[in-house]
């Protein structure tokens, strides 16, 4: 708040000697919040500059859909760096005898085939497939975004390249392309299966991204900013991008579980992660062979990918609703 | 303002209004330092000579192919004085909207020269260009595309200064937006404000702020109003009268409503299928309109009187505007002219002040693109 005493603010020394202090103080705080509309040092609340970004974060900390996916996604990350603080065992000392039994004390999610804790295996898949996942969808995201953005962007050749490759790229069947690629690798880390689906995912973020960055680039705004001097990289960053974002968060997001899935699948077919790494796709494929056995076996893998895959999804939903200022 | 286009060179059998004193072959700096001079009152500012786009036509895929070009503009040339509104005025389709691109280099002219203060725009780039863009800006047709919906009011207005530091300092430029809605008619106090919480017409002032951020010479007006309610349509134009005075602006106004442009415009230029057809001073044009086109589109301006509208002679053109890309010979406007010859269709009629009129001190001197010009009052007639 301004000094109540400073020059420039009209009839302040009447309102103080007219009216008692109380009053004398609400009109001085009246008079100054109308002041500070003229003054850019003044930084009462209704003037501080406010930006797209810091209304869309102002925005998401009130929304509880943001809060609730945040704090599940949070708590993945935590039990996917330190899975020993909420499961004590070993995801790979199993006991045969002790296959497909449900659950007893102190294994509250029963038993898998080979006899091993469903719930520490569960706890310690989260790793590899938030690990798979996050990074396939990341890759996907800015390689797609960026290649498909800048063609849509500058068009002319590389544009008409581009297209044709991505039309290449969708011919490719995803499991036929897995098998073929994925079975002349050795490594057991997750590297190559996260670069098999940024090689075969980029083609449609960058489809969706070159339709709405041509769209967004036809808006009078652009011109209007090419037209005070702007360069391409404001253009892009300030005008096309935030425009033009929406339905790659949508599209990513739906990936990411798909990713997930997609991993599950690679591993069944044996061309994916490969034991003794713990991932949820690992175990849904070994489980889905005795589902109507022990269905636990299967159902909280399961049911960890889907709480997983929603969450993502509740968060992209909701970042994308916090970047229109029309939807508030 | 009249008196300005009485003061031009006349009757020449070329289009080319005025000589332009070109500054030759310019380096970065000497551009910079020609486009910073300032230009006196009635001065030529923006002089526009024989500027031409034309749009490729392409056929195939990968490997494109011309097979045409749609004409959109084809040879024109005009003059911008310093202070002064210069109207243009033509239907859908005619080029109105090109020739605004081309002035604010949005497009690249196929051929023909834009000189401002003696420079050719049309070459320019980099440093030089920007320092042309502070100088020339534009306000959009379209108050819905024309604002980014992802910005605030205090951010689309505040980008001018973000591209041009040197406008103004930093921790001066929220004040600088603020006075700027103020000079706009808008409340500052909607600086956090997103463009869909106002009305068409504050946008459009939003619009006309951010053109102004800059203190530019020459707005370069694309049909401002037109997407506007009428009685807001009133209180833009004379919002852009008010500043006019105000920072001594020139305006290029272009627009297809021919009572609007008349209010507003010192100057008339009306356009006919890429080409000038008559320009002259808005009491030229109207009382005094010598080419057939103007003759025909005035009688079409609604007159709110009955008993004058009774008496009035309506022209009523057949057919219609011939395609940008195949245009007619000769005189663009002959198929459809009732006043056309064999001589139209060869000949192609120069913009310049018809023979008839060479010399003689009368309103209807002034430069017209008729082989048959002759005066007709079709706006008082009765």
């Amino acid at each position: 708040m301004p000094d109540p005493q400073q020059p420039g603010l009209p009839d302040d020394k009447s309102a103080i000697s007219a009216a008692g202090a109380g009053a004398a103080t609400d009109m001085a705080m009246s008079e100054g919040i109308s002041l500070e509309g003229q003054d850019p040092q003044g930084g009462g609340p209704d003037t501080k500059p406010r930006s797209l970004w810091s209304d869309a974060w102002r925005d998401l900390r009130r929304n509880p859909v943001f809060l609730i996916s945040s704090l599940i996604i949070l708590f993945l990350v935590v039990i996917s760096i330190w899975p020993s603080l909420i499961a004590s065992g070993n995801p790979l000392s199993c006991d045969l005898a002790k296959s497909q039994q449900g659950s007893q004390p102190g294994h509250p999610f029963g038993f898998n085939q080979q006899g091993c804790d469903v719930y520490t295996r569960t706890v310690y898949g989260a790793r590899t497939s938030v690990a798979v996942g996050v990074l396939a969808t990341l890759g996907v995201a800015v390689l797609g975004s960026v290649l498909g953005g800048l063609a849509g962007f500058f068009g002319g050749v590389w544009d008409a390249i581009l297209s044709r490759v991505t039309d290449m790229f969708f011919a490719i069947p995803v499991v036929l392309g897995g098998l073929v690629l994925l079975s002349v690798v050795t490594s057991t880390t997750i590297w190559p299966v996260i670069g098999f689906m940024v090689l075969l995912g980029w083609p449609q973020i960058s489809r969706i991204a070159r339709g709405s960055v041509i769209t967004a680039k036809q808006n009078d705004y652009v011109q209007a900013a090419r037209a005070l001097g702007a360069s391409n990289t404001r253009m892009l960053l300030r005008h096309i991008t935030p425009n033009a974002v929406a339905p790659v968060i949508v599209v990513a997001t739906i990936a990411l579980g798909t990713y997930i899935a997609l991993e599950a699948t690679l591993s069944f077919l044996g061309v994916g992660l490969r034991p003794p790494t713990v991932s949820w796709g690992i175990d849904i494929s070994d489980a889905s062979a005795n589902v109507r056995n022990a269905p636990h076996m299967l159902l909280w893998p399961a049911g960890a990918l889907a709480i997983t895959v929603l969450a993502f999804i509740m968060l992209g939903d909701a970042v994308r609703d916090a970047l229109d200022p029309k939807l508030r | 303002m009249a008196d300005l286009a009485k003061n031009e060179p006349a009757a020449e059998a070329t289009p080319n209004v005025s000589d332009v004193d070109v500054v030759a072959d310019p380096t970065k700096d000497e551009a910079i330092a020609a486009i910073t001079a300032p230009v006196e009152r009635g001065e030529p500012i923006l002089q526009v000579r024989n500027l031409v786009k034309h749009f490729p036509l392409t056929q195939g895929i990968l490997f494109k192919k011309q097979i045409g070009a749609v004409k959109a503009v084809d040879g024109i040339s005009f003059d911008l004085y310093q202070g002064e509104t210069l109207g243009i005025v033509g239907e859908s389709g005619c080029g109105k909207s090109t020739v605004a691109k081309l002035l604010m280099t949005l497009e690249t002219a196929t051929s023909g020269e834009v000189f401002y203060k003696g420079t050719d725009i049309t070459k320019l780039s980099g440093r030089a260009l920007k320092a042309v863009r502070r100088n020339i800006q534009m306000v959009f047709q379209d108050p819905y595309t024309s604002l980014n919906p992802r910005m605030t009011v205090g951010d689309i207005i505040g980008e001018p200064f973000e591209i041009h530091p040197e406008v103004a300092p930093k921790g001066d430029r929220r004040r600088r937006v603020q006075e700027l809605l103020d000079v706009v008619g808008l409340n500052p106090e909607y600086i956090n404000r997103y463009p869909h919480q106002f009305s068409g017409g504050q946008r459009q002032r939003i619009g006309i702020a951010r053109g102004l951020a800059l203190n530019p010479e020459i707005i370069v007006c694309d049909e401002p109003v037109s997407a506007l309610d009428v009685s807001v349509q009133a209180q833009v134009v004379n919002l852009m009268e008010k500043l006019q005075d105000e920072f001594n602006l020139s305006y290029l106004f272009i627009a297809h409503d021919l009572s609007i442009v008349r209010h507003i415009s010192d100057r008339v230029g009306v356009m006919y299928l890429g080409k000038m057809a008559e320009i002259g001073s808005d009491e030229q044009i109207y009382d005094h309109p010598t080419h057939p086109y103007t003759q025909a589109l005035l009688s079409a301006v609604p007159v709110p009187d009955p008993a004058s509208r009774e008496g009035r002679e309506r022209i009523i053109l057949t057919g219609d505007v011939p395609s940008p890309a195949n245009p007619p010979s000769g005189c663009r406007f002959r198929t459809r002219c009732w006043k056309a010859e064999e001589r139209c269709a060869t000949e192609e009629p120069l913009l310049a002040v018809p023979q008839r009129f060479t010399g003689k001190d009368t309103p209807a001197a002034h430069e017209s693109a008729c082989h048959f010009a002759e005066e007709k009052d079709v706006v008082h007639a009765a």
